[in-house]
């Protein structure tokens, strides 16, 4: 089940746009983000989806792949669609029983569910096309002048590299702890929620011990190679914007002044 | 009274780049009361097996025979499996949760829905199987050495009274005296309370003087099936699969390839030590004192 | 003068209770004289708690002497102003291989320590090739860690330690975690550290075969360094390493328990061959 989830993976592949700038692409994603909800006819629309269908086929990234992660979230998709379908006032098109669907909740659902589409779509492909390290880095870079407001950037990112890094050991840790639990006897499925709140205690307790002392031993170990805060750090790998870069937030504002275009002409 | 593994396979992410083929085709029995060393280096399916035999996992293909009753049945009951077959895992201290050894040891009796006494009594044997003291009871097991620890996690499993009782790498981290004294105190409990003992580990050194028959596995397939003295007189074909019989053994050899009439059989230093005394005091009319 | 050294070093460990007051005072290293050489192989032997790990870390500053003093090239591992020089050049690397591997990339990762020292980029990019092929994990540059076996792990985390450039790499414990052929891996990376870049090695175990590539063997027990020599001495006293908990090589018990029932064996037998070659001779 876990497994079936792509949303945030990293997809490798050598395409343009996994070698455009972390920055790029998350400026990007937000903006294609923001404009979406700026769309306000059936022709923002089709704009969006052939921008994306052209983003798609450049990320090289297989459309069935993709598609993988949407099943992932469907219910929720679903959920939101009949919400707009069921709740929505206005002229009835057809009811059943104490069910009515107005023409604008159809209206509002199908706009509802492609902006939530365009939007998975849009910032899944953020993921597949760029490693977490790149986006720790651009986020960091992008964050920088939140410095002067005494915000920690370089703390911050550093956080979220190191947990990148511990999330896939501790889960193998829970699963392993679980099995050495169920083999001595332990219940984690049966019961009412307080039985089940409380079998949980023999996994969380050993849990939480081991991650204090991985804590523990990687502060240590990162003290030990001279870590002391962001101050006076170099970079093994430093973000540099190149022609391309450049090129691509061209054909961002292009993007965005094409949706505003729509909006007011057509 | 017996385990009986029967074609057995494991294929984990199948139809996926990471496919992997963990167990093939392994055919087993496992009689009553045996002590038995299973060995393999990482990634040879060891730890994955002993997995099996409790249920944790279920094989891809192929049945698993529990005193006559295939476990995979529909209506077999896996939790009495689990009560029945005791697995210890590897690093079993990070098991431990809660605030008193005692407590800690009574997690399992007590999942096994006994009543107070008799989960009381059942964790108090277990602490002395271990060779606990009992002045600890009241201890945190979060305050213990990494010896204590290891022992109380290995009562924790033994108070469930399995017929069986699997180790997997009872030994890692510990120190030389450490590891010693744990695996002496399996080979008493296993002769005290007669129980079958399955000791996993990548050591032939370690286990070889405490078994009766060694498992060896490699790649997912079982290498060699034999006592530990049929099994390292294959110890070149040992070496190929990147684990080495103990150092006597190839003392032993190589003495003998000198034209040393020793027999290649000795696993121990003891055993090593007589037959060498032996031969030479034949062959040579050395004066040799015994002590 | 050696490049590491210690006087009368003693450390305790005090716990507190919760109103401050001392509750118990552990003395985990007692009057500890070392003296180390530049470009050294030294192996620390001691059972679990025998006090070589709080020995280990006070080289590096990760501890500070409760008395005596410590000192690395000269500096004095107490003095804070030196602690960045010291931590630079004495690399230490940890028992487990999970825990002090920071970044998602093998790469990366051994970038680390040169970003901390404010490298300059293709510095860095070349001292982490030169690392990694120190180490033989050039291969792996681009994989993630959790991919790699726990030997190649601690061989990338002794490539993220060579990476800054270090005169000493101290392991602490660096196999107890791995399996036979990790092990080795290990131990065959760290000799050919010390042969083809000098480097001085402290190599902290209680496996006993380790020892044998030192040149120079400490064994603690109860803090206090309890025994000194080359391993061939050290191995030739198999009755007092087992009083100190440990344990020797096969052969090397097999060659002493024949020499003590009356066969003129040599003293500190360490490989197969010496032993077959000894018994040959009789």
């Amino acid at each position: 089940m876990i497994r079936d989830i792509t949303i945030g993976q990293y997809y490798p592949s050598n395409s343009i746009l996994h070698k455009l700038d972390p920055r790029v692409k998350l400026v990007g994603t937000i903006l294609y983000i923001v404009f979406l909800f700026f769309i306000q006819n059936y022709y923002g629309y089709i704009f969006a989806a052939v921008f994306l269908g052209l983003i798609i086929t450049l990320s090289k990234v297989p459309v069935k792949f993709i598609l993988r992660g949407l099943k992932a979230v469907l219910f929720l998709l679903l959920f939101m669609v009949a919400f707009n379908l069921f709740f929505t006032p206005g002229n009835e098109a057809f009811s059943f029983g104490f069910i009515r669907v107005t023409w604008e909740g159809i209206e509002s659902a199908i706009l509802m569910g492609l902006r939530l589409i365009f939007l998975l779509l849009g910032s899944s492909i953020m993921t597949f096309t760029t490693t977490p390290n790149q986006l720790t880095d651009g986020l960091e870079k992008l964050m920088g002048p939140l410095k002067k407001i005494k915000v920690p950037v370089h703390e911050i990112s550093m956080m979220m590299s190191i947990a990148l890094r511990f999330i896939p050991i501790l889960m193998e840790e829970t699963d392993k702890i679980m099995k050495a639990q169920m083999a001595r006897g332990a219940d984690f499925e049966s019961g009412g929620l307080i039985k089940r709140a409380k079998s949980l205690i023999p996994l969380l307790v050993p849990l939480f011990v081991s991650a204090f002392r991985r804590a523990n031993d990687l502060a240590m170990a990162m003290e030990a190679r001279c870590y002391r805060g962001g101050e006076g750090r170099t970079k093994m790998k430093p973000l540099k914007y190149a022609g391309k870069d450049m090129l691509a937030y061209l054909i961002l504002i292009m993007y965005v002044a094409g949706i505003i275009a729509i909006n007011k002409y057509l | 009274m017996s385990i009986i593994i029967d074609k057995l396979n494991y294929i984990y992410s199948t139809g996926t780049a990471y496919e992997k083929h963990a167990l093939k085709n392994i055919n087993l029995v496992i009689n009553d009361g045996e002590f038995i060393g299973l060995i393999g280096h990482t990634g040879s399916g060891k730890s994955t097996l002993t997995q099996h035999l409790n249920g944790l996992m279920k094989g891809t293909s192929g049945d698993i025979y529990y005193n006559g009753e295939n476990i995979y049945d529909k209506n077999y009951n896996m939790k009495s499996l689990r009560n029945k077959v005791g697995l210890v895992f590897q690093y079993p201290e990070h098991q431990l949760f809660e605030t008193t050894v005692f407590k800690d040891i009574c997690f399992g009796p007590r999942n096994q829905g006994l009543d107070e006494l008799q989960i009381e009594l059942r964790a108090y044997e277990a602490m002395k199987m271990v060779g606990l003291d009992n002045d600890l009871l009241d201890a945190s097991p979060f305050e213990l050495s990494g010896g204590q620890k290891r022992r109380v996690a290995i009562a924790g499993v033994l108070a469930m009274k399995p017929e069986v009782l699997i180790l997997d790498e009872p030994t890692a981290g510990l120190d030389p005296k450490g590891r010693d004294e744990i695996l002496d105190q399996i080979a008493y409990l296993h002769k005290e309370s007669n129980i079958t003992v399955i000791l996993v580990s990548h050591s032939m050194e370690d286990v070889a003087r405490y078994v009766d028959r060694l498992i060896v596995m490699n790649k997912g397939e079982i290498a060699f099936n034999d006592t530990p003295q049929k099994v390292f007189a294959n110890y070149k074909e040992l070496e190929a699969i990147g684990l080495a019989a103990p150092q006597v053994t190839y003392v032993m050899n190589e003495l003998k390839i000198r034209g040393i009439p020793v027999k290649t059989t000795p696993i121990t230093v003891e055993e090593a030590k007589e037959e060498i005394l032996r031969v030479l005091k034949k062959g040579t009319g050395l004066e040799i004192r015994n002590d | 003068m050696g490049i590491i050294r210690s006087e009368n070093l003693t450390f305790e460990y005090i716990r507190r209770d919760e109103e401050g007051n001392v509750e118990s005072i552990n003395r985990a290293i007692d009057h500890v004289n070392i003296d180390v050489q530049k470009g050294d192989f030294v192996a620390i032997l001691g059972h679990n708690g025998s006090g070589k790990s709080t020995l280990a870390k006070h080289i590096n500053s990760i501890l500070v002497p409760t008395e005596g003093t410590m000192w690395f090239k000269d500096m004095n591992t107490s003095d804070e102003d030196k602690l960045w020089d010291i931590r630079q050049s004495a690399g230490m690397v940890f028992q487990n291989p999970d825990n002090q591997i920071i970044a998602t990339v093998v790469e990366e990762d051994v970038g680390f320590g040169p970003e901390n020292l404010g490298v300059p980029t293709e510095d860095i990019w070349r001292r982490v090739e030169e690392s990694l092929n120190a180490v033989g994990m050039m291969e792996y540059r681009t994989h993630s860690p959790n991919k790699l076996s726990g030997g190649q792990k601690q061989r990338v985390a002794i490539a993220g330690i060579m990476a800054m450039k270090p005169e000493c790499i101290v392991l602490d414990e660096p196999t107890a975690m791995l399996d036979p052929n990790g092990r080795k891996e290990v131990i065959r990376t760290v000799k050919e550290l010390n042969e083809k870049e000098k480097v001085t090695v402290i190599l902290i175990t209680h496996y006993m075969e380790e020892v044998i590539s030192a040149n120079k063997v400490f064994v603690m027990d109860e803090g206090k360094v309890v025994m000194e020599g080359t391993p061939k001495e050290i191995f030739s006293k198999v009755d007092m390493l087992k009083k100190y908990r440990l344990d020797v090589p096969q052969v090397t018990e097999l060659a002493f328990e024949l020499k003590r029932s009356g066969l003129s064996i040599p003293e500190g037998i360490l490989s197969i061959k010496e032993l077959v070659d000894a018994i040959c001779k009789l």
